[in-house]
This record gives structure tokens, C-alpha cells and sequence, in this order.
């Protein structure tokens, strides 16, 4: 990278300009419509909008699983949008965490074994244990996906993405297939990731009242940023009213 | 409404028309191989029901030493007898220009003035012989074409001493040499054998055989019996040198004819059990995969009215499509095969008309068994789809269950890595289709194997028979015996640089009531260029005392080592004989006995009496040796054992290795119908979850390790199971192949296994390399969404 790009050293993800257009046929939908934003390193950041307002895209695209069609992406000091396919990989591998709605573990590995599958491969990670220590989950190490609820998958999901120490958590409706109560448990996990670690995480989900827990909301709408709020104080999971 | 549902058959055909592909060629190759088989036997058979009944194809045959016409009424009077020929039979040796080793034939007489009673001629170009006509004979189409003789021409031969030049007016073919083989030869040659007929009056005089007759053929009446037939006849004609009779059975020409449909109809059930069990797995592996990613689809189906039976018909429907286009492709293959391999018969089976055709029941059943198996493969899919609550079926599937392994359960947990658990779990998990593909990708290396045996041992066998046992580089054999002097004749010939003696003698061995017809060859004690070998294949001394039985002769007589051996001598004064069995030796082609040449003068109460020699030659003196042995009237028969090499290497060698190439062809299908199908079912399955993993940060590479290992140690499992399973096929066909005319050594070279592993794993890697493809484009942000 020959040029700084004036990036301060407090900010994870800067975008400029990004847009994104799905073509399918004949018909072309703009998913984004020039998005520039700063995130700043160590928030607990909560996309709101609308289905189809880019929430998702815009995700995507910082995590490095798909390239914009226009403008730019930095993560830190290194231009995202000029990354090759290998390039995304290694930026994945060691910098993002991935959380899904539908958790997407590996069935035929255990708990614990889930989440070494990311130990193994990342350069400075937290023990596996350790990892799901931090979700209440030591007990369940051994346990099959198929033998846990959707909530401790889930909370899986999170130990295995906080396991790698990434800089970087990204999470899609994490708590979208759960009910209000294990909703609750996996926002704390999230929550204390960010608070212990000082994990930089972004949370979409169509709750808005999730959006208390968080230092900055940015509401999508149509493609573009429509709203960005600084929360001063943030609330726990559990004064959240679902 | 079933008009839509019709679309969403041919469309979701057309989006799994990889995998469909390979269930096609798979299924194309089992019918294929039927009908190609069966159309074969087919066509075959009906050439020679049709020739053998329009030409008189006789039923018992015999040859004698001279007996008169005069006892014709006797034959007549066995009952069961409906006609007798009598003929003079004898060989000559045929002067071809342009070609310096002598050819011999056999010159047959056609009586004068009527057509035979039996074993009549085909008449392909020219005319018969008109009554008593001289100086004129018919050829047999084979040697003709082989030289190029045209109608006119004349054939210079060596009749009893003299020399004739005799105009060739007719060309013909008969039912007796549909596959013609000539004496002491181990492959036909149409280019040094030959057969010919002249008028019986011409003939007779020729050989000094008025009034008299050395061969008899013999029709049966409907419901005659045949042994009787033969004891009589042997009863009738002992007093006149006659070897033992023999039924069709036993003719030559007829048993060759007979066995090689014998080994088609083994192939033509084998190949297309395997290739249409393995169609059946794969379809059952496709349809199943259909079943479960289309679930919620038959969920709807059903809650908006469709019945079961619809359901199931429209799966049903889509596994009967892959049938008839691979009918379609397998009738049209089987055809252009079975064309191809009846015109490879021709070049071996000298029958006026054959013809590739095949009878409707053969392509009806190979359809039929072909649409049973794949219906058989899509039954359990398709209950499966009919099971379905509509309720459940529109829920996404509940993951699936795993558990520890056998091999982590016994500790070795700590061994695996995570990626390498995946893989384990995986194969464990469905131990049905692991075996099935096991089993399927095993069959398709076996198959290779069985292909490059058949070429390893035919050339072990050549090896043995050229380069151990039979060392000599040509064999004469004599008119009648002659005293062991000739030896030194032999000797002075020009460029013969070693000679060494045989006398054979036609005997009739019985041990028990086992019996045998034989011939004992008298050697030199330590013979040196016709050797005998032992079972570890070293040079085995003749013994001293008593026989030297090959192994199958033995097995054929039920005797071992020590045991005495009745011996009728079927020449000249026809002693019966006691001999021991000393020695039992290898031996690939033929039933031989072996003893030592004096010790079986001494026995047959001659003095020093030779039949034949073996003879070792400098090849650069051949042509000045061929000449002069052709001038010898003595010498009846002449092989050159490196000529009989180059022929059986020129035409076998090439038919097998088009049946090699066949094989690799089918093989490879096979392996890849197995592994494409099963890698791409597995990504299908498991699309998500290796998406899931690519987005967290698994390189492409790691996640095709993930795919391809659970294949690959699939593939590793099968080769023991190839190997296995390729050693029981070539023993089966080692033993359907040991007959008494020849046996095949099972004999497979560390390079057929070696090459067989790795064509399978090169169709592997080009499997591979397929859904490798479908795996770079892999939807990341597919990951994210709800199942598929």
C-alpha cells in the first residue's frame, strides 16, 4: 500500500463509496448505493434496517466474501478491495470471526473439536477450552452438534469465531432462530468477547432494541447509511425489553 | 398439472446431468457386453446349426490305418447308423513360390460321380470336381486367400513321393475345418496349412489305396446311441489300425468352435452383472441425494394433493429416462462391438456366412435387466420420498448424528486432526455406501486386472512353451517311422546345427474306468531343445523307467506318481501295455505323455525307430534348408516354432490388446461413474457446511482435502478389494479356461496390479479435478442462508 489514505489508527473498517450490483438476467439491483463509514476499533457496532436495505452486503463485503462493483475498503491500513482471492482467505483466516444465524457448524466434529478446527489454522489463538470457558460451554465439549440446543450451538459458533483472537467479529442475526431467553445468554457472550477482548463487532439483526446494548447503531435503508448514533451507554443483554 | 411436473423432471435432470451422465455410460457398458456377447453366441451358433445341418456335419468320426471298402455294410449294421463315408485322408507337404519353408496339408477324396453323404463342401467360387477327374483338386478358401491363389492356378505338392502340380478349379469350405489347425500346430496358420479334396479314384491311386479307405465319418440316427456307436466301430475297425472313434465333442475343429462360445456366454453373464449392480448402486447413491435436497419440494407436493404413487412415479420416471437413453446407447455400442468381434471371428472360423445379428429376446432382456436393477437402486429412495409426512418434509432436515469412530474409540483420537476427523466420521458414518463404492471402485480395478492377465499369461505361456520347453527351432515329422539313421540325414542338412530324436506312438491310456486317447512321445534322455519341465519349470530328466505324464493328463486319468498305466498302442501290432508312472510334469498345451525314447522302442518291440526330430537351425541357412526339405518326400509335417509365435503374437496379441483397451475403457467408467458420483454427492450434501468453513478462513485446498480425503480413502480401501476380487476373477477364468487342449497359467505380473491401481487413480484425479471445479465456485455468501 503506497498511499496512508490519512486511516487513524483507532479505525478497523473505513469504506468509501462502496457500492454493490447483483445482475441477475436482465434485471440489476443495486444492493449498495455508496456507503462511507468508519468503524472504530474495539466498538460493539449494530446494523439495523429493513430486508434488502444492504445490511448484509455491506458485511459481506468487509468480511472479505465478496467484492464491491465500485469505491473502497479498508480494514485498518490495507486496501480490502484490492485483495485476491488468497489474499481474502489469509485476511479471513486470521483477522475476521464469523457468527451465522444458522450457527453452520461442522456436524461430524464435536464442540470442542469445532472450534480447534479454527485453532489450528490461526497464529496466535486462545485454547479451545478456553474459548468455550468464555460461553459457559466447558461441559459440553464433547457433545455432537446434534446432541446440543440452538442456543449452545450457537454459543459454538461464537467461541469458535472469539477463538482465533480476531480483530474482527462478524455476526448475522446471531440470535435470529433463538428464542428471547437464549437470545439473551448468546448477546452476553458476545458482549463480554468484546468488553475482555477488545474485539471490534458487528451485529445485524432486525431486533431493534438490541441496538441499546451497542457504542454505535448505523441504520440502513436502500442501500445507503440512512443514520449513524453513538450510544454514551450502553445497557447488558438482560435490561434489554425483547 | 403432471405437464409441470414433467418440466421439473427433464429440468432437475438437466441440472444433475453429470452424475446422470456417468449412470448412463455405466448401464450402456452392461448392455453393451450382453448384447455384444449374447449376439455373438447368437450368431455363431446359428452358423453353425445352419452349415452343419445343410452340409452333413457328421457325428462320429475315425481314422485307421487301411481298411477295404468291403466293411462298409458292417458300420452300416450298427444299429443307430443312418450313413457311413469312407475316405482316404493324407498329407502332403506344398510348395508355395515366393515362400521358403515348405506348407503342409491334407488332401481329403470326395468320391466320384455323387456328392458326399456327409461332411459336404460349401462351394465359394468355382466348380466341383467332375467323376474321376485328374490332375485337379479344390482348396480350402483359408489357404487360397492366404496366398492369393486364384481359380486356375496350379498348387505344387508332395504326394506319397511325387510331385504334382494340381490345378485348383473350386474353392471351398467344409464343416469339419471351421477352425483348422495343423498337425503338432498350437494356432491355425492359414498361410502353412491347408486342406484339399480330390476325387477318390485319383487319390486312391496316388497313394496306393484302391478299394481301401483310412477315415471314416459316421451320421446318427435320431435317438442312436452314441457310445455304442463307437464301441462297435472300435470293435470293427481294430483289426485295421483303427484309433480309438471319437464324437463331435472331441473333433477339433468343432470343440474350438464350442468352447469359445462356452467362455463368451461366462463373459456375457459376468460384465453385465457387474456394470448394471454398480448402475444399480449409482442410481440409488444419485436418487437418494434427489430425494433428500428436494425435500421440502415433495412436502409441497404432497400438501397441496399429490398422491404417493404420483410422487414416487415422477422419481421413477426420472431413473427410467437415464434407461432408455442409456438402452438407447448400450443396444447401438453392443452392436458396433459385437460387429466388430463377429469379424474377428472370422478371421479364425472359416464359416461360409457369418454375421452379427441378434435376436430381439437378447436386447429385450438386456433392457429389461438393465431398467429391473435401476429400478431395484431407486425403490429405496423413492419409499423414503413416499414416507414423508408432508409436515416434516417442509422442515429443513435436523442435522445429522455423528460419533466417534472405531479408530478414535480405540485411542488413536489423539493422532487425527480436526480435518482428518471430518473425513473418518464421514466414512464411518455410512458404512453402506462406503462399501458399495468400495466394492464398485474395487470391481472396476479388477476388471483391469482380469484384462492384463489375460495378456500376462498368455505370454508366460508363450515364454514356457517357446523359450523352456519346446526350444527347437523347427519339428519335421515323418511319413511313417523310420529307422533312427535318418538322424544323421537330418544332421548333414544344410545349417541344422543340432538334431535330437522323438518317436510318437497313438496310444489309448486307462487307469480304472478312466480313459484317455494320448500320444506318448519317446525323447532322448536329456533332451535339450524339446525339454520337458517339471512343476518349478526346471528341465526335468526323462526318466529311466516308466512315463512322465503332464499334470492335466494325470488329473484327466485320477493317477498319481507309482501308479501302473494300462497302455493300448493304437499302431501296427496295437500291444496292450503296463506302465508306472514315474514322473508328473507341467505342461500348458496339449495331454502329453513323455518317456524315454529307447525304453519305448523296447516296449513297442521295434528296433531303432524315429517319427520325428526337433532341430535347431542357423537362421541364415533357412531358406537353402526350407528348400531341401521340401524336396524330401519323407517329411509329412514341418512347424517352425518362431513362426507359430510371430502368427499367435500377430493375431491373438492384437485382438487382446483390443480387448485390453475395451477393458481400460470400461474400467475407467466404471471408476468414474463411482467417484464422480460419490464426490459430487458429498459436496452436494455438504455444500454449506464447506462454505461455512471457507468463510472461516479454511483455504480451497483444505476444504477439498475434507472432500476428497473421505474418496480417497475410499479408494485406498478398494485397491485390496480390486486386487482380491481380480485374483478370484482370473482364477474363475483360469478354470473355466483349463480344458484338456489347454491351460491357463494364473499368472499375474506385479505390473498388472501396479497399472490397474493406477488407471483407477487416474480417473480419480480426473473425477477430482470435475468437482474440484464446482468446488472453486464454491458460494461464499451462500454460507450465511438457511439450508439450501
Amino acid at each position: 500500500m503506497s498511499e496512508n489514505n490519512g486511516v487513524n489508527g483507532n479505525i478497523t473498517f473505513r469504506t468509501e463509496g462502496l457500492t454493490k450490483d447483483y445482475v441477475t438476467g436482465e434485471t440489476v439491483v443495486q444492493a449498495l448505493r455508496g456507503v462511507t463509514l468508519e468503524i472504530p476499533k474495539g466498538d460493539m457496532v449494530v446494523l439495523l434496517g429493513p430486508s434488502g436495505s444492504g445490511k448484509s452486503t455491506f458485511l459481506n463485503i468487509i468480511g472479505g466474501l465478496d467484492s464491491p462493483t465500485s469505491g473502497e475498503v479498508y480494514f485498518k491500513k490495507d486496501k480490502l478491495s484490492d485483495y485476491s482471492e488468497q489474499q481474502l482467505t489469509r485476511f479471513r483466516r486470521h483477522n475476521v470471526g464469523f457468527v451465522f444465524q444458522s450457527y453452520n457448524l461442522v456436524p461430524s466434529l464435536t464442540a470442542y473439536e469445532n472450534v480447534a478446527l479454527v485453532t489450528d489454522i490461526a497464529l496466535d489463538p486462545i485454547p479451545p477450552m478456553e474459548a468455550l470457558k468464555a460461553v459457559n460451554l466447558e461441559n459440553r465439549a464433547r457433545h455432537f452438534p446434534s446432541q446440543l440446543s440452538g442456543g449452545e450451538q450457537q454459543r459454538v459458533a461464537i467461541a469458535r469465531a472469539l477463538a482465533k483472537r480476531p480483530e474482527v467479529l462478524l455476526c448475522d442475526e446471531p440470535t435470529g432462530a433463538l428464542d428471547s431467553e437464549t437470545g439473551i445468554v448468546v448477546l452476553k457472550a458476545l458482549q463480554e468477547v468484546n468488553k475482555n477482548y477488545g474485539t471490534t463487532t458487528i451485529i445485524i439483526t432486525h431486533n431493534a432494541a438490541i441496538a441499546d446494548m451497542a457504542d454505535r447503531v448505523i441504520y440502513f435503508g436502500d442501500g445507503q447509511v440512512v443514520d449513524v448514533k453513538v450510544n454514551k451507554n450502553p445497557v447488558g443483554p438482560e435490561e434489554i425489553s425483547w | 398439472m403432471i405437464e409441470a411436473l414433467n418440466k421439473k423432471l427433464m429440468r432437475d435432470l438437466w441440472r444433475i446431468k453429470g452424475q446422470m451422465l456417468a449412470i448412463i455410460l455405466v448401464m450402456a457398458c452392461g448392455i453393451s457386453t450382453f448384447i455384444m456377447s449374447f449376439g455373438v453366441i447368437d450368431s455363431l451358433k446359428l452358423s453353425q446349426d445352419v452349415y452343419y445341418d445343410r452340409y452333413q456335419f457328421a457325428d462320429v468320426f475315425a481314422q485307421l490305418q487301411r481298411a477295404p471298402q468291403g466293411i462298409k455294410q458292417q458300420v452300416m449294421d450298427i444299429p443307430g447308423v443312418s450313413a457311413v463315408e469312407m475316405r482316404v485322408v493324407f498329407g502332403v507337404t506344398i510348395q508355395v513360390d515366393g515362400m521358403d519353408e515348405p506348407a503342409t496339408g491334407k488332401l481329403i477324396s470326395l468320391p466320384d460321380g455323387r456328392t458326399p453323404l456327409l461332411n459336404n463342401l460349401y462351394l465359394r467360387r468355382g466348380r466341383m470336381l467332375y467323376p474321376d477327374e485328374d490332375g485337379a483338386i479344390l482348396s480350402s478358401e483359408a489357404f487360397a486367400d492366404a496366398h492369393g491363389f486364384a481359380l486356375g492356378d496350379r498348387i505344387s505338392m508332395v504326394i506319397n513321393g511325387h510331385r504334382q502340380a494340381l490345378k485348383i478349379v473350386g474353392i471351398v469350405l467344409s464343416p469339419e475345418y471351421v477352425y483348422s489347425l495343423g498337425p503338432g500346430a498350437l494356432f491355425p496358420d492359414d498361410k502353412r496349412f491347408g486342406t484339399f479334396w480330390m476325387s477318390q479314384r485319383s487319390l486312391e491311386a496316388a497313394v496306393d489305396m484302391d478299394g481301401a479307405f483310412n477315415d471314416i465319418s459316421i451320421r446318427m440316427d435320431r435317438g442312436g446311441n452314441q457310445e455304442n456307436i463307437k464301441q462297435e466301430l472300435d470293435i470293427i475297425l481294430k483289426p485295421y489300425g483303427g484309433l480309438i472313434s471319437y464324437g463331435r465333442d472331441e473333433q477339433m475343429s468343432n470343440w474350438f468352435v464350442q468352447n469359445e462360445m462356452d467362455q463368451l456366454r461366462v463373459m456375457g453373464y459376468f460384465a453385465p452383472v457387474i456394470f448394471l449392480c454398480v448402475a444399480a448402486f449409482l442410481v440409488n447413491v444419485v436418487m437418494t441425494r434427489q430425494v433428500a435436497t428436494q425435500r421440502e419440494q415433495i412436502g409441497m407436493l404432497k400438501a397441496v394433493g399429490y398422491t404417493n404413487g404420483e410422487i414416487s412415479l415422477h422419481y421413477l420416471k426420472m431413473v427410467l429416462m437415464v434407461v432408455v437413453v442409456g438402452s438407447i446407447l448400450g443396444v447401438g455400442t453392443g452392436v458396433w462391438l459385437g460387429a466388430g468381434m463377429t469379424n474377428m471371428y472370422t478371421q479364425f472360423f472359416h464359416f461360409p456366412i457369418l454375421q452379427f445379428s441378434f435376436s430381439a429376446e437378447v436386447m429385450i432382456f438386456s433392457v429389461l435387466f438393465c431398467t429391473v436393477s435401476a429400478v431395484i437402486g431407486t425403490l429405496t429412495a423413492i419409499r423414503a420420498a413416499a414416507k414423508l409426512p408432508p409436515a416434516e418434509a417442509m422442515r429443513p432436515e435436523s442435522p445429522t448424528h455423528f460419533r466417534r469412530t472405531f479408530l478414535e474409540r480405540m485411542g488413536l483420537e489423539k493422532y487425527f486432526s480436526h480435518l482428518f476427523r471430518i473425513v473418518i466420521r464421514h466414512v464411518e458414518r455410512r458404512p453402506v455406501r462406503t462399501l458399495f463404492s468400495t466394492v464398485g471402485i474395487g470391481l472396476s480395478m479388477s476388471i483391469l486386472i482380469f484384462a492384463f492377465f489375460m495378456e500376462d499369461s498368455i505370454n508366460y505361456m508363450l515364454e514356457v512353451q517357446f523359450d523352456m520347453a519346446q526350444r527347437e527351432d523347427i519339428s519335421l515329422g515323418f511319413v511313417e517311422p523310420r529307422s533312427i539313421n535318418a538322424l544323421e540325414e537330418i544332421r548333414l542338412l544344410p545349417g541344422v546345427l543340432k538334431v535330437e530324436p522323438v518317436r510318437s506312438v497313438a496310444v489309448f491310456l486307462k487307469f480304472g474306468h478312466y480313459a484317455k486317447r494320448s500320444s506318448i512321445m519317446g525323447l532322448a534322455p536329456e533332451p535339450d531343445l524339446h525339454r520337458i519341465l517339471d512343476r518349478d519349470l526346471r528341465a526335468a530328466r526323462i526318466p529311466e523307467q516308466g512315463l512322465a505324464l503332464s499334470s492335466k493328463l494325470a488329473e484327466v486319468l485320477h493317477v498319481k506318481k507309482g501308479d501302473i498305466l494300462t497302455v493300448e498302442v493304437l499302431e501296427d501290432r496295437r500291444p496292450t501295455l503296463k506302465i508306472r508312472v514315474a514322473e508328473i510334469v507341467e505342461e500348458f498345451i496339449g495331454l502329453s505323455a513323455f518317456m524315454n525314447i529307447d525304453q519305448l522302442n523296447q516296449h513297442l518291440n521295434e528296433g531303432a525307430v524315429i517319427t520325428g526330430a526337433f532341430v535347431m537351425v542357423d537362421p541364415l541357412w533357412n531358406g537353402p534348408l526350407f528348400q531341401k526339405i521340401k524336396d524330401i518326400p519323407a517329411i509329412a509335417s514341418m512347424n517352425i516354432l518362431k513362426k507359430a509365435r510371430e502368427i499367435f503374437r500377430d493375431i491373438i496379441g492384437e485382438n487382446i490388446l483390443k480387448m485390453v483397451a475395451m477393458n481400460i475403457i470400461f474400467a475407467s467408467l466404471i471408476s468414474f461413474g463411482v467417484i464422480y458420483n460419490t464426490a459430487r454427492i458429498a459436496l452436494s450434501e455438504r455444500g454449506r457446511e464447506l462454505a461455512s468453513l471457507r468463510v472461516l478462513g479454511l483455504t480451497r485446498g483444505e476444504v477439498a482435502y475434507i472432500l476428497f480425503g473421505e474418496m480417497t480413502i475410499i479408494i485406498l480401501m478398494a485397491i485390496p478389494v480390486g486386487l482380491g476380487i481380480g485374483y478370484l476373477m482370473v482364477l474363475g477364468m483360469a478354470q473355466s479356461m483349463d480344458t484338456e487342449l489347454f491351460r491357463i497359467p494364473v499368472i499375474v505380473d506385479k505390473d498388472t496390479y501396479g497399472l490397474s491401481v493406477i488407471i483407477v487413480i487416474v480417473s480419480s484425479v480426473l473425477s477430482f479435478y470435475l468437482v474440484w471445479r464446482q468446488v472453486e465456485n464454491i458460494d461464499l455468501v451462500s454460507a450465511q442462508k438457511g439450508v439450501e
